[in-house]
């Protein structure tokens, strides 16, 4: 039924932290490996390793260039399907086959039902549905729904395939419908935010702000409780101790 | 966005379909046409002719047409179902309207009824497919409110400027037809004056910075694309081949369906059928090509929020 649930029990998504993500790709990676082989199997390529390939993917890094002079920094920055509660990208579904579930708030295809109008995507804010042409269907982020509840997984494996991969742990899933959750804490600390929260799709994924940048060139004299706290060396007690003191101080003038 | 053809050639097609249907149930159920049998025949294999190839021609585009039938079910909320459940609507009292006409030659009673039903269908139909890109808040140029209007008014116009050379075909005149026929192409061309001035002086709602949520760190530029290559996304919703044009297409669309149309159909007026009818047969052609170019580039022109994860400055 593409009618939006009223209520979702849960709210399951992700929260992106823009201040650890290195651009690596390595969620997207995996969640192409999972998903060719998952949900809406195949996950397709056209001409993969030739000149112009071509191929839907459901998570994708971008990289921007943010501020300018000594503010200025380099954010990577993943977008996939933010599992929106009040998405047009459902209602606009003609067959069905675009649904919100009531119980978790993932919104997902179903590969059996989709035509392939691509209406869809027309609709999304976020550019966070791709057509698949060999396969003649809609493809979006599903939240690894056949991970999370898989019982036949270990249990630190029943977690989005990009969350599992992510180096750096810039990627936390979990019930952004919970308050007392540690994703829900994690926004409250950080401030995190929606992506376009004006538009009014009210999107579940969260994304947290870089930091401000910390080292001696935005640092100052006058902002001392800025600065990168320097670890104390206790006075040297032995002889050796003291060739360390000794050794440390040299190598910093 | 990319122009979908197939889509282009529905729009077109269907809705002139649609808006000849409405003018032959009018004229029919008030008299002004004769319940004559090969009118009727002409005129309703052409408008149901059109309507259907224009149906058909709006599943080539799909993934898998075979499932088409499906789009009817999701009317309640979808604007697409909604458009499928009307088109398919219209053909039952258009049929009965059809057969009244062709076998009895009755266009009067039950049978006007039923034509006049067809032609509300036809209207509502038509108020679908604009609804469709007039409720996609993604899109500025296509959310607006006159876009479903603009649809209307074009199925009429264009919808009138058949009706027009089948009454001259036919042997018949009818001045007054020829000067409505003209006032709602010159009503068609007023609406989409307004529309494009509307989408030229509306202020851009949505920036790089809003997208990203980083705009309040600073200035956000793309550094880096994803892929190398164009993805779906680029090639659908990023669609620019013709908007350096824009000026140039909208005069052919100014000239073409409208313009030359609407003094075609003054031409018709003249008493001397050797120059109404061609000039009726013209007006045909330039409007159909006109109004294909005028959908090809609601299309090219159209732009859309997720662009500005690509780069574009504001939407
Ligand atoms: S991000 Fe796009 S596809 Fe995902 S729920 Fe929101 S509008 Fe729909
Ligand atoms: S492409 Fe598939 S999922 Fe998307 S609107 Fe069309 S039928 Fe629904």
């Amino acid at each position: 039924m593409t009618c939006l649930p009223t209520h979702t029990e849960r709210k399951l998504g992700l929260v992106i932290d823009l201040d650890t993500c290195v651009g690596c790709h390595g969620c997207a990676t995996s969640c192409k490996e999972w998903n060719t082989g998952g949900y809406s199997a195949p996950l397709s390529d056209i001409d993969p390793y030739g000149a112009d390939p071509d191929g839907a993917w459901l998570n994708r890094i971008h990289s921007y260039e943010v501020g300018d002079g000594t503010e200025s920094r380099t954010v990577h920055f993943p977008r996939s399907c933010l599992h929106c509660e009040t998405p047009d990208c459902v209602t606009v579904c003609p067959t069905g086959a675009s649904f919100k579930r009531a119980e978790d708030g993932i919104v997902l295809v179903d590969p059996d039902l989709c035509i392939g109008c691509k209406l869809c995507s027309w609709a999304c804010a976020y550019g966070a549905r791709e057509y698949d042409p060999s396969h003649g269907v809609m493809k979006k982020c599903t939240l690894c729904v056949d991970r999370i509840y898989n019982e036949h997984l270990a249990p630190e494996d029943r977690t989005p395939a990009c969350v599992r991969a992510c180096p750096t742990g810039a990627r936390h899933f979990g019930d952004l419908g919970d308050p007392e959750s540690a994703v829900s804490k994690l926004v409250a600390e950080r401030g995190g935010f929606d992506l376009l929260g004006a538009f009014g799709y009210k999107p579940v994924n969260k994304y947290l702000p870089p930091r401000s940048r910390r080292d001696a060139r935005t640092v100052s004299a006058d902002a001392p409780d800025k600065a990168p706290q320097k670890q104390k060396i206790a006075a040297p007690t032995t002889a050796i101790e003291s060739l360390f003191s000794w050794v440390d101080r040299a190598l910093s003038r | 966005m990319h122009p979908a053809y197939s889509v282009i050639l529905f729009t077109t097609a269907s809705g002139a379909g649609y808006g000849l249907l409405v003018w032959l149930a009018l004229l029919s159920a008030t008299g002004v046409l004769p319940a004559d049998r090969w009118l009727g025949f002409t005129g309703l294999a052409i408008s149901l002719g059109l309507i259907s190839v224009g149906l058909l021609a709006s599943t080539f585009h799909l993934g898998h047409p075979e499932r088409a039938w499906r789009a009817f079910s999701q009317w309640r909320s979808s604007w697409l179902s909604r458009e499928g459940v009307a088109a398919v609507a219209t053909y039952i009292p258009a049929g009965i309207f059809g057969i009244g006409w062709v076998f009895l030659e009755r266009t009067d009673g039950i049978f006007a009824i039923l034509g006049l039903l067809s032609a509300a269908l036809a209207v509502v139909t038509v108020y679908c497919t604009g609804m469709i890109y007039a409720s996609l808040r993604t899109i500025r140029q296509w959310n607006q409110p006159l876009v479903p209007w603009i649809y209307i008014a074009l199925a009429l116009a264009t919808g009138a400027v058949l009706m027009l050379a089948l009454i001259h075909v036919f042997g018949m005149e009818s001045p007054w037809f020829s000067l409505l026929t003209a006032v709602l192409v010159g009503i068609a061309l007023f609406l989409k004056q307004r529309y494009w001035s509307t989408i030229d002086t509306e202020k851009k709602t949505w920036t790089i910075g809003d997208a990203t949520g980083l705009g309040k760190h600073g200035q956000v530029r793309v550094l880096d694309l994803p892929h190398t290559q164009a993805n779906f996304i680029m090639r659908e919703m990023g669609y620019a081949v013709a908007r350096n044009h824009a000026e140039k297409l909208r005069g052919y669309v100014r000239l073409l369906a409208f313009l030359v149309p609407g003094a075609l159909c003054l031409i018709t007026i003249a008493p001397s059928a050797l120059l109404a009818t061609p000039a009726a047969l013209l007006a045909v052609i330039a409007a159909g090509v006109g109004v294909a170019v005028e959908r090809w580039l609601f299309f090219a022109e159209a732009e859309h929020v997720s662009m500005l994860y690509y780069g574009r400055p504001a939407a």
